[in-house]
């Protein structure tokens, strides 16, 4: 079946439909031969972003492998809402091993299929943030010294959600979660704590680090396909807004990815041997506000009488990573 | 082919001889020379092809070998004590998952307080984790198992642990019957796995199993054990067709026949126990010894067919269930067909303590005279714990415990003797 023809015009968005795309440039997601590698079905929270940069992220990963590809997952929600017998959501070859240990295993693989001359098949490893920035950050380090044949996604939705939204150390400053209640004088998660994994993969100088979020899509396939082209250890950090952790409604998972991006919070770029290589300039910058507001993890912030002086020191997190990534340009900046 | 060498040397060499693909390295002593031995084969090329990956931490280097595994190679890796204990989620892991992984374990004591020296503490923590445990009794056993052992594995689709004492055996040069590449090619098929991420052919492996079937899984994993306790000692039979001796099986007996009294031990202490039946038998004891090469999976019909006559039950081991006594021994409890009572478990050899003729004798006697107690701490200084017991009752702060010990021993030199 050839594409069809275009048929309308989006104006007012900065996101551009498929079909007014030449073939080339459509989506992975748009082809009749995706690979639905993690299947419908599965038992993820509605409007949840790990499920949708899973399947955006392993569908370019296999195209871009011809469908060679075996992926290790860390123990958390991904692992949960995908599996079990008979009800498993792979379409590839999958394997769970524990919580910490998914580069690990994943490094095993590639070892495997090298030793077997099997190198076309590429290796993915994903997990959670806590799996990730936390619990699994040795085993990720190792991997990443070694610059072992591994690309790990991260799905960072910025708490442990699938043990009932705990903080971990890719939790925002002044967010709430479980073990960071804003009760008594505390006012949410704590400043000046907590990881940057993609600065920290960087400081490996591996070949490839990059992050995106589910709010650019073809971004995101675009980085996966990218971080496909080399050898040795490549890391993608996708933020995955989740409604049931950050309180907002399910159907403003994209959107909230989109202000996290478009206020500066959660800068968007690439990296090749520890140089940033590109950017994703911010659109149209707007004041954090607008990103915490919607999210009742942030709620407190807003109560009567409120608490402008925690979101100004947020804004300045944004600023900062504005002036240091250059996500606006020197106009807009200037302005 | 006879060589004088290091048991770790001959392990390594034996292991390169199954023909691993994945091999992952972290030192921790006394296991280093092994993961070293076959680094250098495999630079060499000697070995090859194999992947040999210098990883950050036994963790890391079981979780590697479970990738590895799933994905269809022969993996393999050595720890010891701390190393083993760091590793252990995944060490459950790997079994839980029916990877046929092979680890040396070069035992040696738990910590703290930190001590390098051997005992059985490391591998007998993990004796519910589901993995085969062999035990070796000399250089040479130690060789032999790690052949079987791959075998073993692949077969059953289990992960085996091979447990050599450190330093008594990994550091001792002693003379070895290497095998050729021929003879253990003929003895070990190329690794069959059962599972194997393949994008030709994918799975899920590791999906989560609630309560539907997890008892299923877990006594299938009992199950496959069990049937090792067959299988265990044909392939020792299979084995001395190929290599021409006798290693391996469930267990060793000597001098049983007529035995009152037995003594049961694991590892390298069997060869000072033996050299003390001897003396005792000279002298008209009739004293024999079962060794046990196979504790997990437990052979209980094993073990109770060589104590069927025995009036009394030593059971010598180098580890302690603290709180209550023996591991070992309640272990040959269960399987012992006269009195629990007349099991008595002697803890020897913690931390490198010496295990001496001397004070075997003097234990054995004690047993034979119908004096030993339910358990009994081998060559244990009880002054010296009463007077730490002693400040501790007189002074709150009465300081760290290890360096009270230290501090009323007076020099810090081996007690030998």
């Amino acid at each position: 079946m050839s594409h069809q023809p275009i048929r309308f015009y989006q104006t007012g968005t900065f996101t551009v439909g498929n079909r007014l795309l030449p073939t080339e440039e459509r989506s992975v997601q748009a082809k009749l031969r995706r690979t639905n590698s993690l299947n419908s079905g599965h038992r993820a929270c509605q409007g949840c972003g790990e499920a949708l940069g899973a399947r955006y992220a392993i569908d370019a990963a296999m195209d871009a492998t011809n469908r060679q590809l075996v992926a290790a997952n860390a123990t958390g929600c991904l692992e949960v809402f995908s599996t079990p017998y008979p009800e498993t959501s792979w379409q590839i070859p999958w394997i769970h091993s524990l919580f910490g240990n998914a580069a690990a295993v994943a490094t095993g693989i590639a070892a495997a299929m090298r030793v077997k001359g099997r190198s076309e098949v590429r290796v993915v490893a994903q997990g959670g943030d806590g799996g990730t920035t936390d619990i699994g950050f040795g085993c990720l380090s190792g991997m990443f010294e070694r610059n072992d044949d591994v690309l790990y996604l991260c799905y960072d939705n910025e708490a442990y959600m699938n043990t009932g939204v705990q903080r971990s150390s890719a939790t925002p400053p002044a967010a709430r979660t479980n073990t960071t209640m804003p009760v008594g004088d505390s006012l949410g998660n704590r400043f000046g704590q907590g990881k940057n994994l993609p600065a920290i993969a960087m400081a490996h100088e591996i070949p490839y680090v990059a992050t995106a979020t589910v709010a650019e899509l073809h971004d995101l396939e675009a980085k996966v396909r990218h971080a496909m082209e080399f050898r040795g250890a490549r890391y993608i950090h996708i933020l995955v807004p989740c409604p049931l952790g950050w309180g907002h409604g399910s159907a403003e998972t994209i959107r909230m990815a989109r202000l996290a991006k478009e206020t500066g919070l959660f800068p968007v770029f690439e990296a090749q041997h520890g140089e940033v290589t590109g950017v994703s300039k911010i659109r149209r910058q707007l004041p954090v506000e607008e990103y915490l507001r919607p999210q009742t993890r942030f709620a407190h912030l807003f109560k009567p009488p409120g608490h402008p002086e925690v979101i100004a020191r947020l804004q300045q997190l944004a600023d900062r990573n504005i002036r240091r990534f250059g996500l606006l340009d020197a106009t807009e900046a200037g302005s | 082919m006879l060589k004088q060498v290091e048991g770790s040397a001959a392990v390594a060499e034996a292991v390169a001889l199954c023909r691993p693909q994945v091999i992952c390295a972290y030192p921790i002593s006394p296991q280093t020379h092994i993961v070293e031995g076959l680094g250098r084969l495999v630079s060499a090329g000697t070995l090859k092809p194999c992947e040999f990956i210098n990883v950050e931490s036994e963790f890391a280097a079981m979780s590697v070998a479970i990738g590895a595994s799933a994905a269809g190679a022969r993996a393999y890796t050595a720890t010891a004590s701390q190393g083993l204990l760091f590793m252990a989620e995944a060490v459950f892991n790997a079994a839980g998952l029916g990877l046929p992984i092979v680890m040396t374990v070069a035992n040696r004591a738990i910590g703290a307080p930190i001590n390098i020296w051997n005992d059985h503490t490391d591998a007998l923590s993990q004796r519910d984790c589901g993995w085969i445990q062999l035990f070796a009794e000399d250089n040479q056993e130690a060789l032999d198992l790690h052949i079987q052992a791959f075998r073993l594995a692949e077969e059953l689709s289990l992960p085996v642990m091979v447990c050599m004492d450190g330093f008594i055996l990994t550091h001792a040069y002693e003379r070895v019957d290497m095998p050729t590449q021929e003879q253990v090619d003929a003895y070990l098929p190329p690794y069959e796995p059962r599972q194997v991420l393949d994008p030709a052919d994918p799975v899920s492996i590791g999906a989560m199993v609630g309560p539907e079937a997890f008892m299923e899984v877990r006594y299938l994993a009992h199950a496959k054990q069990r049937q090792a306790l067959d299988l265990i000692p044909a392939w020792a039979g299979e084995f001395k067709r190929v290599f021409g001796r006798e290693s391996g099986g469930l267990t060793h007996t000597y001098k049983l026949d007529d035995a009152e009294t037995v003594v049961v031990a694991l590892g390298s202490v069997l060869g000072t126990i033996k050299d003390t039946v001897d003396e005792m038998r000279a002298e008209g004891t009739r004293i024999g010894v079962l060794g046990i090469t196979c504790f997990r999976p437990w052979p209980t019909a094993a073990v109770r067919a060589a104590l069927a006559k025995a009036k009394r039950v030593v059971v010598l081991e180098k580890s302690l269930a603290v709180g209550l006594g023996g591991i070992v021994s309640n272990n040959v409890s269960a399987a012992y067909p006269g009195s629990p009572d007349d099991v008595h478990a002697v803890i020897a050899g913690l931390g490198g303590r010496a295990i001496t003729r001397g004070s075997l004798r003097k234990v054995f006697g004690q047993a034979v005279d119908g004096k030993l107690d339910p358990v009994t701490f081998l060559d244990l200084d009880y002054s010296i714990v009463d007077r730490v017991l002693k400040r501790e009752r007189e002074q709150r702060r009465s300081g760290p415990i290890a360096e009270a010990i230290l501090r009323e021993i007076g020099v810090v030199a081996a007690k030998i003797g």
